[in-house]
């Protein structure tokens, strides 16, 4: 295993080596990399595939995996950033293997076309663990899979909204409900609309008017809301699942001249819990944001760790995952938010 | 003088007729909800501001009506559309709320700087895409579909640059009211307006409409003839581009952030329906102004007939392309002879004549 390892940060020094010039981040891990040669034995050298940086989520994904994944906690972090392809992302598994990690992380970018390379993972006896989205592959080819709930995200919404509605004695009264749904067919959009409806059926006195695609866009989300306003007289609780269509849902309330928020008539409920729906939240537009969590880097040290003991660990992680209403102090949640 | 005004209304005879269509579903699906069969026209005062459904068309068909005033004169000069439309859009929003808010930062409620500084340089992007576009096509004689894909992939991403990968909000009431309300009228509308206003009386009080038209049916011929070809073409693609920063400016104005993954996203192709839909040949030359407006308003309707009848965005677009698909059968050659068998000899004898 000595020997091994030292080949593997052999040949990963080699190729942070070739990629410095283009990557500042790769020039950072090469510095640090010197250090560690010396002192190299005690670390777990894992390579995480990361699909990209398109969004703030996917930014504070990485930042959270690579804080945790550090020397300090006894891992040699090898990152490689796909840049939206899957054929980078297959390269860099590859790689990996050639480099004879201890530990691959995989987020897939997409669900096919992974059972060729998981394969030879496998065969080359290092583990494989699938981070945030699932890949379609048998079982066998992974370890486990950590990603975040999104049908528990849209149960706890139903839960938050039966006691909102209890506290606010509003228990019995007829509730009429609209959603702006996610692009069909998403994995959030299809998790939140199940998760909801699961508490939906609970409840004789919940009506819900109409699910209508908002696209997760605010443009989209506004235009939806609006016709819905026009449609419906008397619309109690409006469900987005993003908060980009609910900046949106509350523009278009706004127009229409109906109120929104804890201190208006319309109740908002939305989820992945950016920044910006704390401000929203602040300024009373919207009643609770159930949040999507990035973080996935403690976790997965976590899991790292106790597979290293030659534990076991569970095949199915979901991330814990919070929600923030306006009862809380969001000024100051906001501030320690990542995304 | 009555037979000219007899070819115009048989020239805007198909996309009235289209409109007609989509607004008698909204008569018909009024009347199946047992509401007064007229709601569909009502145009009200609520909140203050004008209410209804026509409202709604007209408020949310600015950017294609817009963007489809470019989209004539550059199909019409250049026989080719001009794609890069909706990612200059766009681009115009990364660029406008970059220098709104200041580079990095993502959520600001007050101006970095003027905003009348951020809308010129927003809408100065747009035409030097436009100018980028033009060049290729009229100078370099590249087909205009290949060299407005260039633009195509590279606007949005030169957009997210700008904007660091994510969405600049700029919440400034000011910056909010272009996509907002003057009065009881909604700002995009009387930006449409101006924009049509604009537009018209230059192609009337000035021969560049009867340029562009030229230079459409035959560059060469044209050019013999002492027009500057290359550069009427190259001015319909900086018109273009411009049309596309306006678009851009009032659809970034509508969600007061520049969220350009998503702004613009296929609107390129409505304007170019637009431009079919209003009867106008993708072939070049003769153009109708009034025609491709028709038909982008006529597109709204669809958007917003079938948002109102509840059908998912996901699924709309099958609706969107039967009517294309009608609309464009109908003014295929085959289907003309076809009409022409049917008796209409003389009258289109006459509209070739004058032709």
């Amino acid at each position: 295993m000595r020997i091994k390892r030292g080949i593997a940060v052999g040949a990963a020094l080699l190729l942070c080596g070739g990629c410095a010039v283009t990557n500042i981040q790769e020039k950072e891990s090469h510095t640090g990399m010197q250090e560690i040669t010396e002192v190299d034995e005690s670390l777990i050298v894992v390579g995480f595939s990361q699909i990209g940086s398109e969004s703030d989520w996917r930014n504070a994904h990485t930042r959270s995996v690579k804080e945790a994944l550090t020397e300090e906690n006894g891992f040699y972090l090898i990152f490689e950033d796909a840049q939206q392809k899957q054929e980078n992302q297959i390269k860099a598994v590859r790689s990996f293997i050639l480099q004879e990690v201890d530990y691959i992380v995989l987020a897939p970018i997409v669900e096919t076309g992974w059972d060729a390379v998981l394969q030879e993972a496998k065969d080359a006896g290092i583990p494989v663990i699938l981070d945030d989205r699932l890949a379609d592959v048998d079982e066998e080819l992974y370890t486990c899979w950590l990603g975040t709930n999104a049908e528990r995200e849209g149960g706890d919404a139903g839960l938050w909204l039966a006691d909102y509605l209890e506290k606010a004695g509003r228990d019995e009264e007829k509730i009429r409900i609209v959603t702006l749904q996610g692009t069909t067919g998403a994995t959030a959009q299809i998790g939140r609309t199940n998760g909801f409806h699961k508490v939906l059926e609970q409840h004789d006195n919940w009506e819900m008017l109409e699910m209508m695609d908002g696209d997760f866009t605010q443009a989209k989300g506004q235009e939806v809301m609006e016709t819905l306003l026009a449609k419906y007289e008397d619309i109690d609780v409006v469900v987005c699942e993003n908060d980009n269509m609910a900046f949106g849902a509350v523009d278009a309330i706004r127009e229409a001249g109906r109120t929104c928020g804890p201190d208006g008539d319309i109740i908002i409920l939305s989820f992945d819990a950016v920044k910006a729906a704390f401000d929203a939240m602040i300024a009373g537009d919207i009643n609770a944001v159930f949040e999507c969590n990035p973080l996935h880097g403690p976790k997965l040290e976590k899991i790292l760790n106790s597979l290293e003991a030659g534990e076991t660990v569970d095949k199915i992680q979901y991330m814990e995952e919070t929600y923030f209403d306006t009862t809380m102090d969001l000024e100051s949640i906001r501030e320690t938010r990542a995304y | 003088m009555s037979s000219l005004k007899k070819i115009t209304q048989k020239r805007l005879f198909l996309p009235i007729f289209s409109m007609i269509l989509v607004m008698l579903i909204n008569v018909i699906y009024d009347m199946a909800c047992g509401n007064a069969p007229l709601t569909f026209f009502t145009v009200t005062i609520k909140n203050g501001v004008l209410y209804g459904r026509l409202i709604d068309i007209f408020n949310r068909g600015t950017e294609a009506a817009i963007l489809a005033i470019g989209m004539t004169l550059v199909v019409s000069s250049s026989a080719g559309t001009d794609i890069s439309v909706g990612s200059v859009m766009s681009l115009y929003g990364g660029m406008c709320c970059m220098l709104l808010a200041g580079y990095g930062n993502t959520n600001v409620s007050n101006y970095a700087v003027p905003l009348i500084i951020g809308i010129g340089a927003g809408l100065l992007t747009a035409c030097v895409c436009g100018l980028f576009n033009g060049f290729l096509v009229a100078y370099m004689n590249i087909q205009p579909m290949v060299a407005t894909l260039i633009l195509w992939s590279a606007g949005r991403a030169i957009g997210l640059l700008l904007c660091n990968s994510q969405i600049v909000y700029v919440r400034v009431p000011s910056f909010q009211k272009i996509g907002g309300y003057v009065g009881f009228i909604p700002t995009p509308i009387l930006i449409a307006a101006a924009c049509i206003l604009v537009a018209s009386l230059v192609l009337k009080f000035t021969a560049l409409g009867t340029y562009i038209q030229s230079v459409g049916i035959n560059k060469k011929a044209s050019r013999i003839a002492g027009f500057n070809s290359a550069k009427i073409i190259l001015l319909c693609y900086v018109i273009c581009g411009l049309c596309a920063g306006l678009a851009g400016m009032v659809a970034t104005s509508r969600i007061y952030s520049a969220d350009t993954n998503n702004i613009g996203l296929n609107m390129e192709l409505d304007a170019i329906l637009a431009v079919a839909l209003g009867g106008n040949s993708l072939g070049g030359g003769k153009f109708n102004l009034a025609g491709s407006l028709i038909g982008a308003y006529t597109i709204q309707a669809i958007d917003t007939t079938l948002l109102a009848l509840g059908v998912s965005t996901a699924q709309s677009p099958v609706f969107k392309a039967i009517v294309v698909i009608l609309i464009v059968v109908i003014q295929s050659e085959p289907a003309k002879d076809f009409f022409k068998k049917l008796g209409k000899k003389k009258e289109m004898a006459k509209g070739a004549a004058q032709a």
